[in-house]
């Protein structure tokens, strides 16, 4: 008897070993740190957020840890938030969406311009700004899926090329706060304040947490979510599945788009009036309170409940970092550390399957 | 074998071209299944068996000839044609999600959703049903007592996926499996085992195609051996009257088969 043989014998012979391959045997807390981590990505930036609020509510007192100061941060992330939404979904797919900010202004100033400049009523105004949000996305997403573009220069194009029209359609205008208070206050809709002891929520604050809630149950819940993680996964191996890929990734700009039109929206509520100026910056700080929150530039891996958590770290610390009085690039210089922890946690949680 | 000649192939190709450019891939092929069998399909690189299996499974539309399953003719314009046909497919690549649970890749593109509302209007998933039927067809293979179907298809084996992607396509291929070189990437152990999978597959009388360049393999499981040769079907063989050396021989032209056309 060979070898094999006897090797080929003792495997047929002794099927009860199998019963034990699919349990964990790496029991060392490592590992089962690792293993944690891997089913629930969202765990690492959730820990990192509440240390960070313990630590400045130690350094700082009452002045920050007051519901007051802590619903202000919600307040000063919504924007960030919402657009980190609709980032967190193009990026589940392995793309990025560098015309988040781009598409957010465009959004607005199509609402206030069309109620201002054409004098149509205000909630149509509105659905006109949604419906150009979905259709820039729908650029998108048609040449990232039809024409086969790299997402990163599709939407590196399309930034400028949003960025443009927005100014030259508001021939650079801004139309002013009060204006809109006065003629058409449904555009501030998401501003509106209300308190429950001492704690102030905004309508966009609300919107942002119900937001990030209902796509958390869409992508856990429904086909559709599974099959945005399958295609960011191994696009070929969906499509061998039978994913209809093409349509997974066109419907994942689209819905990129509306969501960052509601982002221009709640721009308007945020900062009163419409500015073709305004949230320049809102693209990079969406892929970093993305990055943060623990989902993968890679595609197919963490949850939208991560991006949340991440863009609130990033308001934690600028907070709290200016409440301490010390220099705003301190945040920066923090948000940095952050950004490369985050990733090479990504990289490890990754080696589970090696 | 003239017992084999009268049965009806349940699938079935014939004069199947297929050109890339000036390269003809499938020139004028024919192709046989019979019911219940395993018909192993070997043939050296490039001689076309991978257009061959995939004109079979709908990811290539032949240009000329036919496809009959049970029959009827087909047309299959994509996978998912061939798949709502009953051919199932297990790709060498695998065509798994890593990242994603075995009860989730097994589903992919076929996501059972909760009966009323929650299903119809929220399309809410029926999770619970879908892990039920993903543990019960692992079991019903042999293949391993599941201790969590919810674990990422990553964090398996080699061996542990190759079974799944096997279990996905028992589970839902009703006519026939097409297997593209099931252990090319195992080690001598898993090979085992796979290879007990797919001898518990055909007890359940599914035909099984069997694309692979293994020998010893492909001696023990096939019933027929297609032998692919310059886009076409040179010969069928019976493994029982012909040596692996000789199948090689035919594969590489080295030597002429004398009267195999009668097994087609």
């Amino acid at each position: 008897m060979t070898d094999s043989d006897h090797y080929e014998a003792s495997v047929r012979e002794k099927r009860a070993e199998t019963v034990a391959e699919f349990q964990d045997h790496r029991r060392s807390p490592l590992h089962r740190i690792q293993h944690a981590l891997h089913v629930t990505p969202a765990l690492v930036p959730l820990i990192v957020l509440l240390v960070s609020i313990i630590v400045f509510g130690l350094l700082l007192g009452s002045r920050f840890f007051s519901p007051f100061a802590l619903t202000l941060i919600l307040q000063q992330v919504q924007i960030v938030g919402i657009v980190a939404a609709a980032q967190s979904l193009v990026i589940l797919t392995a793309g990025i969406d560098l015309s988040v900010g781009a598409i957010m202004v465009l959004s607005s100033v199509v609402m206030g311009q069309f109620t201002f400049r054409y004098g149509i009523p205000a909630p149509v105004a509105v659905a006109c700004g949604l419906a150009v949000g979905t259709a820039c996305g729908f650029l998108n997403g048609w040449l990232v899926s039809v024409m086969r573009l790299p997402p990163f220069i599709v939407t590196l194009g399309s930034w400028q090329i949003f960025l443009a029209t927005n100014y030259l359609y508001s021939a650079n205008e801004t139309i002013r706060a009060q204006e809109i208070e006065a003629e058409a206050p449904i555009l501030q809709f998401f501003g509106a304040k209300f308190e429950i002891g001492g704690a102030v929520f905004t309508v966009g604050v609300v919107f942002m947490i119900a937001l990030i809630v209902l796509l958390g149950w869409v992508l856990r819940q429904t086909a559709w979510g599974r099959h945005v993680y399958a295609v960011g996964d191994d696009a070929e191996a969906a499509q061998l599945s039978g994913v209809n890929v093409k349509r997974t990734l066109v419907s994942v700009y689209m819905l990129s788009g509306l969501i960052c039109a509601f982002a221009g929206w709640a721009l308007i509520g945020r900062i009163g009036s419409v500015s073709p100026t305004s949230g320049y910056d809102a693209n990079i700080e969406s892929i970093t309170a993305v990055v943060i929150g623990g989902i993968s530039l890679f595609g197919g891996r963490g949850s939208i409940m991560g991006s949340l958590f991440g863009a609130l770290i990033v308001g934690v610390f600028s907070l709290g970092l200016r409440l301490l009085g010390a220099d705003a690039q301190w945040t920066y210089f923090f948000i940095g550390v952050l950004i490369i922890a985050a990733v090479a946690v990504d990289q490890w949680i990754r080696k589970v399957s090696a | 074998m003239s017992i084999e000649q009268k049965r009806e192939p349940i699938l079935k190709g014939r004069n199947l071209v297929k050109r890339y450019g000036k390269v003809v891939a499938l020139d004028h092929c024919d192709f046989d299944l019979y019911p219940g069998e395993i018909l192993a399909v070997i043939g050296d690189n490039g001689a076309g068996k991978s257009t061959l299996i995939k004109a079979l499974s709908g990811a290539v539309t032949p240009d000329e000839g036919e496809v009959t399953l049970e029959g009827r003719q087909v047309h299959f314009h994509s996978p998912n044609d061939a798949r709502h046909a009953g051919i199932e497919t297990v790709y060498q690549q695998l065509a798994m999600s890593p990242a994603l649970s075995i009860a989730d890749n097994m589903f992919m593109g076929r996501e059972l959703r909760k009966p009323g509302f929650r299903g119809k209007w929220l399309r809410q998933l029926d999770r619970l049903a879908m892990e039920q039927f993903a543990r019960q067809k692992l079991n019903d293979l042999g293949l391993m007592t599941i201790q969590n179907i919810n674990q990422a298809v990553e964090t398996l084996s080699g061996g542990q996926r190759q079974g799944v992607a096997v279990a996905r396509a028992a589970a839902f291929g009703s006519k026939v499996i097409i297997l593209d070189e099931p252990t090319a990437a195992l080690g001598v152990k898993e090979s085992r085992r796979v290879l007990e999978l797919i001898l518990d597959v055909k007890s359940r009388g599914i035909p099984i195609i069997l694309i692979s360049h293994n020998m010893p393999h492909v001696f023990e499981l096939a019933d027929r051996i297609h032998v692919h040769r310059l886009g076409q079907r040179l010969c069928v063989i019976d493994p029982k009257n012909h040596s692996m050396s000789d199948a090689v021989a035919y594969m590489t032209g080295a030597k002429e088969p004398e009267d195999e056309f009668e097994a087609a």
